[in-house]
């Protein structure tokens, strides 16, 4: 048994999701262990972003199951939530290939959305603030002050009141890792969280999701194309083509995988042995 | 057809250039007008026939192509654009030579036409000197107070002329006899006040949470009919109404809204078009209860905490005028509703800014911006639709019962789509989202139609067979179609931020998203 | 029986005037995203021209009918193209890439022109045109009620048929079809790959006022009156029926306005005429509930 496999934060199980006559995700299982960086990582079409839609709600699979196990007494079937009940109550956060902030929205604007679920009920459903009843002055005060030690840790608190769609490229990327933090997750899935970003950038984006995992005890589940990156952080990587798991292992093993690197470079399966060797001089 | 000549060229080639587009113009103009103006269908005994009108046809024709001709020479194709000086007056930019000497001579050629007295000469002149007066102003007061606060200022010099222009305009006339057209302005500025309230609420639907509703005006016929039918079935004064109607109409906003959530974008236009249709249509047959084509008469004016504003109350009891000692005057009726209406329209307004503040709000412009971004964030969508559709529908029930408090009679007719569509105009030409822009799209798209109507003027200029009232609707359109070519953005389309850190700076428009559910 | 069977004949051939308003919405909505509001008013335009064509044959003394109606189908397709064109130019170009409630609101405001300016120039009152295509088949007879298919129905019928082939040849066989179809999926793109995109816009408008001006002409040779106000309603019911079928497909449109055709007649003639129009609306309601984008629409995947 691999360590993921102990007491893993999310189980999926045979994972299927076809659109139409088109299989994009094929029978795919694998495990997300507690405060690991698990990587999804895959040629392009091989179905990363489709497990991502079914794991955070937005697509139904069509079979398989994915679970959530909370440290508490539930776990949770994420494949029968809707998908806003998997951020409120699973505790399950997102990011997206391309950014998705509320561009006319200020920074600090867009964190505050991210607290909604907790501001919703603390405004009394509106009326209990609308009527000045409940102690909504205080939760929002809180929800400022988790907003801004988010821009710290981002580096954007200077920010806070401009416009999310004037940020540059690499500051938008993470206000969303930021914004998915403020809805205070458990897992925490991030799209391509390196895509666009130049080295100084991506080495910073290493060091963050680093402390989320070490200081926040967050576990993080990422889609990757950026191999350095994948190899540098990750504990644990899932590779997908063509909808199907080809391997599940740790860095160092993947690094080694004829499959994987035949995968990567297109290789038909009867010069794999060719590779291999090569692979292996 | 616009290939428009590269400025800088010779003034023999730009000419070229500009007949040529102008025949083109006046060509097209031509195929448009020929039958539909150049002939005229005439009812007579023997059944229609065709009165020929050579003359209007040539002169649409000639207009158009004029116009094109002169448009594409100073303007379009013109080195220096001969509106450039113009312009101006809206910018800090400083005149030079050149805008001076344009400014002078138009002026003083306007000065000029002014003093052969003919109202042909001086319905061109007197806009023209109107609008270089008020531009100049501008002008000088940008130019000695740089930095005044002026949103500020003229939302407060705006909000204490709505507050103290009834009473002391009244006190005015009653003091010193002037014999202002009191009853009427009142009536103009309850008619705006009421277009204002039904934009701020149409605005959160909208503007703020990017739904676009066809059918707005469904709500506030929800709201005119639940008074009218409580008032006249069982006697309810309008206090008590009030709320009711505007609960009934939130309620009808959830059912109505409940089905079509799933629907996006034009879907979702369509059939609320069809819901503002099918409550139009049930009012006007369902003969039983709403009386149908006739409508409801005989409705209640609100009273003052139970004082009535009539010569003598029905019960004996005391009046308005007789319990403050005042004699009896209409026009305290309709100052009181005047101030109902200036309440509503403000608390609408001061729900709506507290409600951007709140978690809900936020939560309806995060919506417009992205509605999937809001569903990874834990945002329950369906119902942060539904909160959006039912406060909107709140705020038109209300206005809807005021309208009917005030008309006294109600009739399908009043809620024809028209109504929403000119709704739904203000709030996109006044900025969608902000609340400003709509007061001030209302003021004057209700208040510049209702000025065509007193055109009276113009017949002088046109002949007595000039009838001023058809062509305001035309006028009305046409303007409609200007304003959104000119600005598509609206009048005010900064948005404001709900919350800082530091000192608030608006955020530029184009970043703002306009929602696509 | 006999009822019923009436009723389908006069439905189809409410439904096919319909349909024919409806392809312009369509197309309009295909290619540029947006509802042209003032394409019931461009309909209206065209049975206006119909009407004075109709009176200046009459004058000069043309009496063959079918020479009659040609002359007019093809004069009042041209002159109404020029509307739809200009509608485009003045009040959508300019709006081409901005904001997309915009042209929505210049096209109601358009819309207010059309009507205010026929209103304006031709007056208010209803405009009667004396029978053009008369007589008619029996197709039974039999328990005091007969069932007459009429010429003015057959023609309705064969015109929009004949049209509709023409239209689907245009869009899927020539270069211009093609253009469409890659603006419609991509604007940018097309107009990378040497598409005129604003020709390719305009065009569609062309077309889309030209099959109006056939419906409105067809209107007006089975009503028989025409005021300045039908393109509001028939405008309104056409959308209906474009988004009925899945707005942005031909035959969805077509189809649609088929169906709200015969929900109007049939609930008219078997229910209430007062309720005739709620009944279509409410149709449409519940269709987009379990459609959401219409009987014929692509289904939509929502990008994340």
């Amino acid at each position: 048994m691999r360590p993921w496999q102990y007491d893993p934060l999310l189980k999926v199980g045979h994972l299927t999701m076809r659109f139409g006559g088109l299989t994009a995700v094929d029978n795919v299982t694998f495990q997300v262990a507690r405060r690991d960086i698990t990587a999804l990582i895959g040629p392009n079409g091989a179905g990363k972003t489709t497990v991502f839609n079914c794991i955070t709600g937005f697509y139904k699979p069509t079979e398989g199951t994915v679970e959530l196990r909370q440290p508490g007494p539930h776990d949770f079937r994420l494949e029968r939530m809707d998908d806003h009940d998997i951020n409120s109550v699973a505790r399950v956060a997102r990011t997206f290939q391309n950014i998705r902030l509320f561009q006319g929205m200020t920074v600090l604007e867009n964190l505050m959305v991210a607290q909604h679920s907790m501001l919703w009920p603390a405004s009394g459903y509106t009326v209990g603030a609308l009527l000045g009843i409940g102690g909504f002055v205080k939760a929002q005060n809180e929800a400022v002050e988790f907003a801004c030690h988010w821009l710290e840790r981002v580096g954007l608190l200077a920010r806070a009141d401009e416009a999310a769609g004037g940020l540059p490229y690499g500051d938008q990327r993470k206000l969303e890792i930021a914004r998915a933090m403020c809805t205070r997750p458990l897992l925490l899935c991030l799209d391509e969280p390196a895509a666009g970003l130049n080295a100084r950038e991506s080495d910073g984006l290493n060091e963050l999701l680093f402390s989320i995992r070490e200081r926040d005890g967050i576990s993080i589940l990422l889609i990757e194309h950026d191999m350095s990156v994948v190899m540098r952080i990750s504990d644990h990587i899932v590779v997908l083509d063509y909808g199907k798991k080809i391997a599940d292992a740790t860095p160092e093993e993947i690094r080694n995988d004829p499959s994987v690197i035949a995968a990567y470079l297109g290789v038909p399966d009867d010069e794999l042995a060719e590779v291999e060797r090569e692979v292996h001089l | 057809m616009s290939a428009l000549a590269e400025t800088g060229k010779p003034f023999g080639q730009r000419l070229q250039s500009a007949l040529g587009d102008a025949v083109i113009g006046g060509l097209i103009a031509f195929l448009l007008f020929s039958l539909l103006l150049g002939l005229r269908m005439v009812d007579k005994v023997t059944g229609l026939t065709l009165e020929p009108r050579p003359w209007l046809l040539i002169t649409a024709v000639a207009i158009v192509f004029f116009g094109r001709l002169l448009l594409s020479l100073f303007v379009w194709q013109a080195e220096y654009p001969i509106t450039k000086p113009f312009a101006k007056f809206f910018t800090r930019e400083p005149f030079d030579r050149r805008d001076l000497i344009v400014l002078g001579s138009v002026a003083a050629i306007s000065g000029v036409m002014l003093l052969f007295r003919n109202p042909i000469y001086s319905l061109f002149a007197i806009p023209i000197l109107l609008f270089l007066g008020l531009g100049s102003l501008r002008r000088l007061i940008v130019y000695f107070f740089p930095d005044l606060p002026y949103a500020r200022i003229f939302v407060t010099v705006g909000l204490l002329f709505a507050i103290f222009f009834p009473l002391s305009t009244y006190f005015l006339e009653k003091t010193f006899h002037l014999g202002l057209p009191l009853r009427y302005w009142f009536d103009l500025a309850i008619l705006v006040l009421t277009y204002i309230m039904l934009g701020w609420g149409l605005n959160i639907v909208v503007g703020l949470a990017g739904l676009l509703d066809l059918g707005y005006v469904a709500f506030y016929a929800v709201g005119a009919y639940t008074f009218a039918l409580l008032a006249t079935h069982f006697g309810l004064g309008f206090w008590i109404c009030l709320p009711v109607a505007g609960a009934v109409a939130a309620l009808w906003g959830i059912i109505l809204g409940f089905p079509v959530l799933r629907l996006r974008g034009d879907y979702l236009a369509i059939v609320t078009l069809a819901f503002g249709e099918i409550i139009r249509i049930v009012l006007l047959n369902w003969t039983e209860v709403t009386n149908g084509p006739n409508g409801v008469s005989g409705i209640p004016k609100p009273t003052f905490f139970g004082l009535p504003f009539t010569p003598i109350a029905a019960g004996g009891g005391e009046t308005f005028s007789s319990f403050f000692g005042l004699k009896y005057d209409p026009l305290q009726g309709i100052i009181f509703l005047y101030y109902v209406i200036l309440a509503l329209a403000l608390f609408t307004n001061l729900v709506t800014l507290r409600l951007r503040r709140l978690p809900v709000g936020r939560a309806w412009e995060a919506m417009r911006e992205d509605e999937i971004a809001c569903r990874s964030l834990g945002i329950n969508t369906t119902v942060t639709k539904l909160t959006a559709f039912a406060t909107g529908a709140l705020f038109g029930g209300l206005a809807g019962s005021f309208f009917a408090t005030r008309q006294g009679f109600i009739s399908p007719e009043s809620f024809t789509f028209i109504e929403s569509a000119i709704i739904l105009a203000i709030v996109v030409l006044g900025g969608m989202g902000s609340q400003l822009g709509v007061a001030i799209a209302a003021i004057v798209m209700v208040g510049g139609f209702e000025a065509l109507r007193h055109t009276d003027w113009l017949e002088e200029i046109f002949g007595p067979d000039f009838d001023p009232s058809l062509y305001r609707m035309l006028l009305f359109g046409a303007a409609m179609v200007a304003i959104m070519v000119w600005r598509p953005r609206g009048l005010v389309a900064a948005r404001d931020p709900t919350i800082t850190l530091g000192e608030a700076r608006a955020i530029p428009p184009d970043l703002v998203k306009e929602g696509r559910a | 029986m006999s009822y019923f069977l009436q009723q389908l004949i006069n439905g189809v051939a409410l439904g096919s005037i319909y349909g024919l308003i409806a392809i312009g919405y369509t197309m309009v909505y295909g290619i540029i995203g947006m509802i042209n509001f003032a394409h019931g008013d461009i309909f209206m335009v065209g049975s206006f021209i119909a009407l004075i064509l109709f009176l200046i044959l009459l004058s000069l003394g043309v009496t063959m009918i079918p020479l009659a109606l040609l002359i007019v189908l093809l004069v009042a397709m041209c002159l109404t193209a020029v509307w739809g064109w200009t509608v485009e130019r003045i009040a959508y170009r300019p709006l081409r890439e901005s904001f997309r409630l915009a042209p929505l609101i210049t096209a109601i405001g358009m819309s207010i022109v059309l009507q205010n300016f026929i209103q304006v120039a031709q007056g208010a009152r209803v405009k009667p045109l004396q029978p053009v295509v008369t007589g008619g088949y029996v197709l039974s007879e039999g328990g005091g009620f007969s069932v007459i298919l009429s010429n003015i129905q057959i023609l309705i019928v064969v015109t929009t048929l004949v049209l509709m082939v023409l239209f689907w040849l245009v869009i899927t066989r020539t270069a211009l079809g093609r253009a469409q179809r890659a603006c419609e999926q991509d604007r940018l793109m097309a107009s990378l790959s040497g598409v005129n995109v604003d020709r390719t816009i305009s065009l569609t408008f062309v077309l889309g006022a030209m099959l109006a001006a056939v419906a409105g002409l067809l209107y007006l040779l089975y009503y028989g009156v025409i005021d300045f106000y039908i393109g509001f309603i028939a405008g309104i019911k056409a959308f209906t029926a474009a988004v009925f079928g899945g707005i942005g497909s031909l035959p969805g449109a077509m189809l649609g306005g088929l169906i709200i055709g015969l929900i109007e007649t049939f609930w008219s003639a078997y229910f209430s005429i007062e309720y005739k129009d709620v009944a279509a609306f409410s149709m449409l309601a519940i269709v987009l509930i379990f459609f959401p984008t219409g009987l014929l629409g692509r289904p939509e995947v929502e990008k994340v």
